[in-house]
């Protein structure tokens, strides 16, 4: 199905602007298919914004976001990576970086050079007081910055070692270093493969725990567990693939439920209240600031495709208001949106993995 | 046509073995191994040749690994694509000198295994631990990728799916091993060690088309290693483990077999009006020492198959070929060559007009 619509989309989108063209004249006619379609948003990309000094690239990147001051936040996945073997085990360390540019894409600086947690990069997000916190994938770890780059606190444990034929080995005892497989008791605080952060006005922590938890984990400020809920399914209030989460003014939270191809709402207690359908396979989802708050969510390509890739700009009841964009390569194209930025409802920051690039999009007519 | 054309020669050249009896000297005392990893084609002429001595100057503490892919760009710079303790990219100036790194720490690069030039001196590079193909503009920064790196986390949290070798998939490979292009631009990759296919895509890396599958019947690969594009936009593929070079037209249609060369592990085709196909029946790693004197070879060749001449041997000295991976041949009688197990580049000055 989704491959059909993808065949079907450029002549879909020549469509609407022809039909825009003869609106003037024949705009009554075509009003009631108008409808039925999703006005395209015009807008500017552009993928040279972020200026790396000559010796560093970028990898997939995986993570963006900006903090109050306009700097952009970049966690990606450089590779890099290094091991070292102790008797049966083999232990795992880098492959990823975070680099931190100014308002105008200067370079800045690098945090967390080196740290323990950075393996797998697969998302960052900067919270109402400009913290930084960086998701990784790989080692478990959610792990928070202050403005200046410090390390103030970290989530979850990273499995202690690797065995590469499958599974990660645990620490012995407690079960913490298994990444929250909950060795015959409740799922807590450790994750197995994180995904994503956002915060309620309390400042209360949501963690959507992706792949084979398929969770959301509700932790207070502090970072004590509070509670979880969900499952891997398709029912209401289950998931299969929560590849990331937002929460709105209200504390309602919102989670792109990738393999049900849904984004769900639940309240702030983890009540399912309403789903929204048909924006394809939420990837990355995005809720503005503001008093007018929108809900952002691209229907990603998978890596080995370049179909959809268009991204969703909503209410937050779920009303479609337009899209934008399509997969590829080239600018203006998005290449598996994993993240996007939207501090500024019109100045989006998109982290692609398959191109290894931010791109910064710019939004026009917005109404 | 030129199937039948080769038979003829090689029925010819068989009856002809006994009167020239210093020809295929021991060619009885064969063994399988030597007889199949020699090249069919007999009494081909030798091309006089020397390798430049030391050539590439590397600085102090930089070293090549094995010599995977070489390349040059407009300019006669040389790239190398290199199997240090991580894998590498280095550019060298037309006299050797050592320029700079590009792509240094890059995420595709994990297992170097080839790197080409294109015509706007783009330098790619084609990894095989990434599966990926990685376009750098001139100034050495990444303008483009192909293919994925497979998510180290999917491997750390289990065994990952095994790869359908019926449904490679569009946009991922599966131990990609070359590039090249034809005058539109579009991108051709062989792919590879997992799969057994060539695949078109355009100038903006959207897919076109594939041709391949696992075998050795016509049209069909068995390790494809190495390719090359003519000026028409015909696709030469080093049909690896089938021991031959398999020719596609645009649509990548199969269009004929050139099998008398021995196992080309690499091609190279030169540009100008007058293009010619260098093959090199590479002396493979197998702890076979015999296959040292029945391979090591590079043929070169007209496009349509005509074998003009061959130079080189299996072995470690100046000028000779320990396990030769990639050939640039921008201008036909100045080579660039690199080797896997010697950990070197050569740079070599043919003859092909000196008796």
């Amino acid at each position: 199905m989704a491959g059909a619509e993808a065949d079907a989309a450029p002549d879909q989108e020549i469509e609407v602007s022809t039909k825009r063209f003869f609106c003037a004249t024949v705009c009554l006619l075509s009003s009631g298919l108008l409808s039925a379609q999703v006005a395209e948003i015009s807008f500017d990309g552009n993928i040279n914004f972020l200026k790396l000094p000559p010796n560093i690239h970028m990898g997939e990147a995986a993570g963006v976001a900006t903090d109050s001051k306009g700097n952009i936040f970049v966690y990606t996945r450089t590779g890099g990576e290094s091991g070292a073997m102790g008797g049966s085990r083999f232990f795992t360390y880098g492959g990823s970086r975070l680099f931190v540019f100014d308002s105008t894409g200067k370079y800045l600086r690098e945090i967390g050079t080196g740290i323990y947690g950075f393996l797998f990069a697969q998302s960052v997000r900067v919270d109402a007081q400009d913290n930084i916190w960086a998701v990784d994938r790989g080692s478990n770890n959610i792990i928070k910055f202050d403005a200046a780059g410090r390390f103030l606190q970290v989530l979850s444990r990273k499995p202690e070692s690797v065995n590469p034929t499958g599974g990660a080995g645990g620490g012995e005892g407690g079960g913490r270093g298994g990444g929250g497989r909950g060795r015959g008791g409740v799922q807590g605080d450790n994750f197995n493969r994180p995904t994503d952060i956002a915060w309620d006005p309390q400042g209360n922590m949501f963690v959507s725990d992706a792949y084979s938890s398929a969770r959301i984990v509700k932790l207070d400020k502090t970072g004590r567990f509070i509670k979880t809920w969900g499952s891997k399914g398709s029912e209401p209030g289950q998931f299969d693939m929560p590849n990331s989460v937002a929460v709105d003014a209200q504390g309602n939270v919102y989670v792109a439920d990738l393999g049900n191809k849904r984004i769900q709402v639940f309240d702030n207690d983890g009540n399912v209240k309403s789903q929204i359908a048909d924006v394809g396979s939420p990837w990355a989802i995005c809720i503005s600031p503001g008093a007018h708050q929108y809900l952002y969510s691209a229907n990603s390509n998978p890596p080995d495709s370049m179909d959809n890739g268009e991204i969703y700009r909503m209410e937050l009841d779920g009303k479609v208001l337009g899209k934008f964009g399509t997969a590829g390569k080239l600018v203006k194209e998005f290449g598996t949106v994993n993240e996007i930025d939207c501090r500024n409802p019109n100045t989006l920051y998109i982290g692609e993995l398959t191109n290894w690039r931010v791109q910064k999009v710019t939004l026009h007519a917005a109404k | 046509m030129k199937i039948s054309d080769q038979t003829c020669l090689i029925v010819a050249l068989l009856w002809a073995a006994p009167v020239f009896a210093q020809a295929p000297a021991g060619a009885q005392n064969l063994s399988p191994a030597a007889i199949a990893t020699r090249a069919k084609v007999q009494n081909v002429p030798e091309i006089p040749y020397e390798s430049v001595p030391n050539f590439l100057k590397l600085p102090p503490n930089l070293y090549l690994g094995e010599g995977i892919g070489i390349a040059t760009n407009s300019k006669g710079h040389v790239f190398v694509y290199t199997r240090s303790q991580r894998t590498r990219l280095f550019e060298f100036d037309q006299n050797g000198a050592f320029v700079r790194e590009i792509g240094e720490g890059l995420y595709g690069f994990v297992f170097a295994h080839a790197v080409r030039v294109d015509p706007q001196d783009n330098i790619w590079a084609v990894d095989e631990g990434a599966n990926m193909v990685i376009k750098f503009n001139p100034e050495g920064r990444v303008v483009m990728t192909m293919g994925r790196r497979p998510e180290p986390a999917d491997a750390l949290a289990g065994a990952p799916p095994a790869p359908d070798p019926a449904n490679p998939g569009k946009y991922v490979f599966n131990r990609p091993t070359d590039v090249g292009w034809d005058a539109d631009g579009n991108i051709f990759v062989t792919d590879g060690y997992g799969n057994s296919r060539i695949v078109k895509y355009d100038k903006n890396g959207r897919f076109i088309t594939q041709a391949g599958t696992k075998g050795s019947e016509p049209g069909q690969l068995n390790l494809p290693h190495s390719m090359a594009m003519d000026a028409k936009g015909n696709a030469y593929v080093a049909d690896r483990s089938n021991r031959r070079i398999e020719v596609f037209d645009n649509d990548l249609k199969f269009k004929t077999i050139y099998d008398n060369v021995g196992t080309p592990w690499e091609l190279c085709i030169s540009p100008g009006p007058h293009q010619y196909l260098y093959s090199s029946n590479t002396f493979p790693d197998n702890n076979d020492y015999t296959l040292a004197t029945v391979s090591g070879e590079v043929y070169k060749m007209e496009l349509d198959g005509t074998v003009l001449g061959k130079f080189g041997k299996a072995g470690k000295q100046l000028g000779e070929f320990s396990g030769l991976h990639e050939i640039d041949c921008r201008n036909p009688d100045v080579l660039y060559t690199s080797e896997i197990q010697l950990w070197r580049a050569q740079k070599l000055m043919l003859h092909p007009t000196k008796k």
